[in-house]
């Protein structure tokens, strides 16, 4: 015990005496927290519209205007030349061309039938299926206006059949924000989990120093160890240096227990480092081991369900997910964040999060020698 | 006097893949003894000294290092001996006071031991003013000096010693030999590797390695004596490099 004392002193000495890393680790949540939290968001404001307006009646400017006035659609240009429009879509000038064909106004004037006809960029799926979807949102909305107006003042929503009101529980607004920090977080503590701490391993292979430390008689558990503790609790600093900023900066609700999310990111950390530290001891070299270790960070942040729902992945990503430490940790934050779970409601995730740390920290320590 | 023999080597061999780095050597080092092991660059004396101190397996034979067996107790054999190798291996980022304390206590050595050891060491290296410099910022002889006494620290049995004044300046090399001298006087083997032939002339006894082989092993004056040759120097150059003396 006492030896693993002395080595941990050794680390955070080193630590703390090169200029950058000592900066980097406080500096790192800083900017991530500020920068990704508003970076990473899924909500579209701003969509470039384009109009062919082959109308012009008070009907075609009435949904031109509506659309203009929602903060989700900014209008680039009004055109009569579908040639153009379809140029300027193209071009990138704009994302989405509605055409408003001549007639429209006459048509819904007297009660038939008015189509109309959008063209949507889908470089990006994501982006071209929620334009649809607020296009559809803003036309409809003009529709039952329109409907409302006719039938002489009485709300259309009083003749339909079926009448749906909502409620998003756990995130009110549908804000963003709230649901990508507690994920956020996560990234941070993976990043400094893996990199840290594994770089940290090979340099001393690199080095030498480290067979200096193999001539000794210290015990193998006690240098992986010694090697763990420092970056665990660096990580966990880092974790309440990005909550803090989380709720100064983003008023970010907090509806559980403090206590279970750093229990979490602990048992997270663990398992982290020891995968980490496992990676170390088979790389001869920092190069190599910056090669397998981001390959590793990239398939567990993309296959985490931080950016896509869990549950549409398919059956074989969820089986490999039952192995990604990064994939529990999100749904764990998320829940404790948004939802206030407790220890009854993530304990199984916790528990499994402890099977995948014992794991990797033992396979580790297995597999560092120092006896070759 | 089975007890005064701190390492005993038989038909030691070490293979890798099918390179035969070390071909069936026998050998025995006293207690107290300066033993001087020699070679070209690789004659596998770096891979027997790695063997020896428990950091590598040898492949086949018996090798006894301070009682215990380098096969099957490795970790046995590292609590009773000091090694320093080729490369400098202190923490260059750390200071002197630091390194001292991190090996101090990874012996487990208790803290007011550790202590008064190091004001011992500062003392009688002239470190006084270095101890709170970092490694990195100290010119190398002093480095390897401090090397040597923290390889020292735990008062192991058995010292390593791997080319330890290769890039040293001359009058630090005397140094660095004296401090050998006294260590050994006071009863700790040193197995000691070079490339000078001047400080084979300091050694007990001296085994000169060639191919994986040991072509040689006895005194300084012995050899000379065998071999007619007036320094160790011309021992070795007409035992290492025979096609040498022929062209």
């Amino acid at each position: 015990m006492r030896t693993i004392l002395y080595l941990i002193r050794k680390e955070f000495l080193q630590i703390f005496r090169n200029k950058f890393i000592s900066k980097a680790i406080f500096l790192v949540p800083i900017v991530q927290m500020l920068v990704l939290v508003p970076a990473v968001t899924f909500e579209i404001k701003h969509i470039e519209l384009g109009i062919i307006d082959n109308d012009c009646t008070p009907e075609s400017r009435g949904l031109v205007t509506k659309l203009e006035s929602s903060t989700f659609f900014r209008l680039m240009f009004s055109t009569f030349s579908e040639t153009e429009a379809n140029n300027m879509l193209h071009n990138d000038k704009c994302g989405l061309v509605l055409n408003i064909p001549s007639g429209f106004g006459r048509n819904l004037g007297s009660g038939k039938a008015a189509p109309v006809m959008a063209t949507i960029n889908a470089i990006n799926a994501s982006t071209a299926q929620l334009s649809w979807a607020y296009l559809n949102g803003v036309i409809g909305d003009y529709n039952s206006g329109i409907i409302a107006e006719n039938s002489g003042g009485v709300p259309s929503d009083g003749f339909s059949g079926i009448q749906i009101t909502n409620r998003y529980w756990y995130n009110e607004m549908l804000n963003y924000k709230y649901y990508m920090l507690p994920g956020i977080l996560v990234i941070l503590v993976t990043a400094i989990g893996f990199m840290l701490a594994g770089l940290n391993m090979v340099r001393e292979k690199e080095i030498g120093t480290i067979e200096q430390i193999n001539v000794t008689p210290v015990r193998k558990h006690q240098f992986i160890i010694a090697k763990m503790v420092p970056f665990l609790l660096i990580g966990l600093v880092d974790l309440a240096l990005g909550l803090i900023i989380g709720k100064i900066t983003f008023n970010i609700p907090f509806e559980g227990s403090i206590l279970l999310l750093f229990l979490g990111s602990t048992i997270f950390l663990i398992a982290v480092l020891g995968l980490a530290l496992l990676l170390s001891t088979v790389s001869g070299s920092q190069q190599q081991y910056m090669f397998v270790a981001f390959f590793f960070m990239i398939v567990f942040i993309l296959m985490s369900g931080i950016f896509t729902p869990f549950d549409s992945m398919p059956l074989l990503a969820q089986r490999i997910d039952m192995v990604n430490p990064v994939a529990y940790l999100i749904r764990i934050n998320r829940m404790v964040m948004l939802k206030g779970s407790t220890l009854h409601d993530i304990g199984k995730d916790l528990l499994s999060l402890l099977v995948i740390a014992i794991c990797f920290t033992s396979l580790a320590v297995r597999r560092y020698r120092k006896t070759a | 006097m089975m007890e005064d023999k701190v390492i005993i080597v038989r038909n030691l061999v070490k293979k890798f893949g099918s390179f035969v780095a070390n071909d069936n050597l026998s050998f025995d080092v006293n207690r107290g003894e300066i033993f001087g092991f020699l070679g070209a660059n690789g004659a596998g004396k770096t891979t027997a000294i790695r063997i020896l101190s428990g950091l590598s397996r040898p492949t086949s034979g018996e090798v006894m290092v301070a009682g215990y067996d380098a096969g099957k107790e490795p970790e046995m054999i590292k609590r009773n001996i000091g090694y320093m190798s080729q490369k400098f291996s202190l923490y260059e980022d750390l200071t002197v006071k630091e390194n001292i304390m991190l090996y101090g206590g990874i012996y487990g050595m208790k803290l007011a031991i550790i202590k008064q050891r190091t004001e011992e060491l500062l003392e009688r290296l002239n470190f006084r003013d270095y101890a709170n410099r970092i490694i990195s910022d100290l010119p190398l002889g002093l480095r390897q000096k401090l090397a040597f006494s923290v390889a020292l620290l735990h008062e192991p049995r058995i010292v390593f010693l791997d080319e330890p004044t290769g890039g040293v300046d001359p009058i630090t090399r005397r140094q660095f030999w004296e401090m050998i001298y006294e260590t050994a006087a006071g009863g700790i083997t040193v197995f000691v590797t070079t490339h000078y032939m001047d400080e084979a002339e300091y050694c007990d006894r001296i085994s000169i390695m060639n191919d994986g082989k040991i072509v040689a092993l006895d005194t300084p004056e012995n050899l000379k004596q065998k071999y007619k040759a007036s320094t160790v120097e011309e021992v070795f150059i007409k035992i290492a490099r025979p096609d040498r003396i022929q062209s």
